[in-house]
């Protein structure tokens, strides 16, 4: 077999293993970093400072008992969280996470360090996460149970409201890149302004990835828009009646649609994988030279998790109404202003 | 190499599954549901003939037809849920009050 | 030949999902059968050069639209169908008539596969006339869609404002106020 053929077949399993690896360590991260801020150590005994935990976590949900309430749909209540985890992981596809690389010399052509590069990759993106709606709509209706129903509803409903100032976000990012292609608009990134600052489109979009972040937040059901699932208001939500297996996959799937939007972050506006810091440091070119743009693009996604979780654990709740209302009444008129004022400045520079 | 005629025998063959769904079931949100299949067999014959053609007014054509489907499914569905509130039935059959 | 194979794939996936569209009876198996049908038209709107359309079908049909009629399906907890007991005795279900039926449909469908597998025009493969460059380009389809269809596109904004002030106003209750 071809030796290119093989490298690309184990760039994809690679991406896909270090996917399900991001998921596990999440749940350690989530909880080391929450017990930090609430002044404590997170999970501490399970391997050395609780980092074997995410394993104890996987050991005890494998070996829970499968449960199926009385009148749930017997397809659909299965269908729902491999609806979730095949949306989440599928979304990951167009998203490139290095330059191409050539293996130190053993290739004759440059294989691209990403699963896929279509030449309308973003809009792959956002047509997989639509679909990672009828994941939680067939599991709270599937469950047969009102809690569920209403989380499963709360939670669609959400969902589809921030598609749009996402969407609008997207397009305006999509102006300044020339191109759909998600390769296209990280490699438009290079290079620096008056050699001091990198050329990243969040210093000229700054309003743009803040509703980005913010619709970000709101699609994953996370943070201070996760009201469907509030512990306190609504038992668990759409994931109430799930166990064992089942269960396991939402929170997985959570997890993954966080790292595609963290990682479609970085690749929109902060340059991927050119440069590491927002400024020049001696370390890009050194970057650039030795195919260390992964490192760097891991760093950022990194440091946006973080971000993720540091909001949950700080910001309150938004009660559903006030959710509803910000994402109609205050984030779509913005991102629309946004996009045509990216228009006009865009096209009075280049007309 | 897939002839033209494929794609065209494929439409024609959802778009009969629709037509056929329109006229025998009797639940109105399957009926709505047809009307879908039928619009989508639309979008497939002009996007094959705009390939075949070289242009792309066929896809232009097809965002149409997508959007005035999205458009009579929400005025359809809002009919469906102010029927049902008054029959509690969505069996089309039951609203016979203009029937001599 | 692994083109033809890609077509028969997605088309029987279509066809498939469709007809169980229409012979299910619990409405949200119909819905989601239907939205595994918008898939495979998907599919086969990519095999003919237009990803933007393929798309724009999975985002708005797949992604809005069905999750529209889920959220109705949901809401009016839509019973299963059951013919009405008058509606059993209707001549038109009567078992010969729908034989004969759909022995005609079936003839109609082998007669229009013929007619169209007899033009010459048409039994030419689909990519033979034009390249697909020009036709996978979403910068033409930009270009084309807001300088030659710009008054149907304007049109098509009102015509969504209307549909969705209509929406709005018929599934009120009555007695509702704003």
């Amino acid at each position: 077999m071809d030796l290119r053929l093989l490298v690309q077949i184990a760039v994809i399993g690679f991406t896909f293993f270090m996917l399900i690896n991001a998921s596990a360590l999440l749940v350690l991260a989530e909880r080391k970093v929450m017990g930090f801020m609430q002044q404590r150590y997170g999970p501490y005994l399970v391997g050395p400072h609780g980092a074997l935990q995410p394993l104890a976590d996987i050991l005890k949900l494998l070996f829970k008992e499968e449960l199926r309430p009385k009148g749930a749909d017997k397809w659909l209540f299965t269908l729902a969280p491999v609806l979730s985890v095949t949306a989440a992981f599928a979304a990951f596809a167009t998203v490139p996470w290095g330059a191409e690389t050539t293996l130190f010399g053993l290739l004759d052509e440059p294989v691209k360090l990403g699963v896929a590069d279509v030449n309308v990759g973003l809009l792959v993106i956002f047509a997989i996460t639509s679909m990672g709606v009828y994941g939680i709509v067939l599991a709270g209706w599937s469950s047969n149970s009102k809690y569920s129903l209403f989380g499963g509803l709360r939670a669609s409903a959400q969902m589809i409201s921030y598609e749009l100032s996402y969407a609008t976000s997207l397009a305006a990012v999509v102006l300044l890149g020339g191109s759909l292609s998600v390769r296209e608009i990280v490699d438009a990134q290079q290079g620096t302004w008056l050699g001091i600052i990198n050329h990243w489109w969040i210093f000229v979009q700054p309003l743009g990835f803040m509703v980005y972040a913010i619709a970000g937040v709101a699609e994953t059901n996370r943070a201070p828009f996760d009201f469907p699932e509030a512990e306190q208001e609504l038992v668990a939500g759409y994931n109430t009646e799930y166990s064992s297996v089942r269960f396991a996959l939402f929170p997985q799937a959570e997890y993954i649609n966080m790292a595609t939007m963290s990682a479609v972050a970085t690749d929109l506006y902060f340059g991927g994988w050119h440069g590491l810091l927002p400024f020049y440091t001696p370390l890009d070119p050194l970057i650039e030279r030795y195919g260390l743009g992964w490192a760097a693009f891991l760093a950022k996604v990194s440091g946006f998790l973080f971000f993720y979780i540091w909001m949950r654990w700080t910001l309150p709740r938004y009660r559903y109404d006030q959710l509803m209302g910000f994402g109609w009444k205050f984030l779509l008129p913005v991102s629309v202003v946004n996009l045509l004022v990216t228009a006009a400045v865009w096209l009075y520079f280049n007309a | 190499m897939v002839p033209l005629s494929s794609y065209l025998i494929v439409s024609a063959i959802l778009f009969s599954l629709g037509a056929a769904g329109v006229f025998l079931r009797r639940n109105l949100i399957t009926i709505l549901l047809s009307i879908e299949i039928m619009l989508n067999a639309v979008n497939l014959t002009f996007v094959a003939f705009g390939r075949f053609a070289g242009d792309v007014d066929g896809q232009i054509i097809t965002f149409f037809v997508m959007t005035v489907a999205a458009a009579e499914a929400a005025v359809g569905l809002a009919l469906v849920i102010a029927l049902f509130r008054h029959r509690e039935s969505l069996n089309p059959d039951t609203f016979t009050n203009l029937k001599w | 030949m692994p083109e033809a194979l890609i077509f028969y794939v997605f088309s029987g996936l279509a066809i498939v999902a469709s007809a169980l569209v229409i012979g299910q009876r619990n409405p949200m198996y119909s819905v989601l059968l239907l939205v595994l049908s918008l898939a495979a038209m998907a599919g086969l709107f990519v095999q003919l050069d237009a990803p933007f359309v393929a798309l724009a079908l999975m985002i708005v049909y797949a992604g809005a639209i069905m999750v529209l009629f889920l959220f109705v399906v949901m809401l009016l907890n839509a019973p299963q169908e059951d013919a009405l007991t008058w509606d059993r005795a209707h001549p038109l279900r009567h078992p010969v008539v729908t034989r004969f039926g759909t022995v005609l449909a079936l003839v109609l469908i082998v007669e229009l596969a013929y007619a169209l597998m007899r033009g010459n025009d048409l039994a030419q493969p689909v990519g033979s006339r034009a390249s697909g460059d020009l036709v996978s380009s979403v910068r033409e389809l930009g270009r084309v869609l807001f300088t030659d269809y710009m008054f149907a596109f304007e049109a098509t904004s009102v015509l969504i404002l209307v549909a969705m002030v209509g929406a709005v106003l018929m599934a009120r209750r009555e007695g509702e106020q704003s």
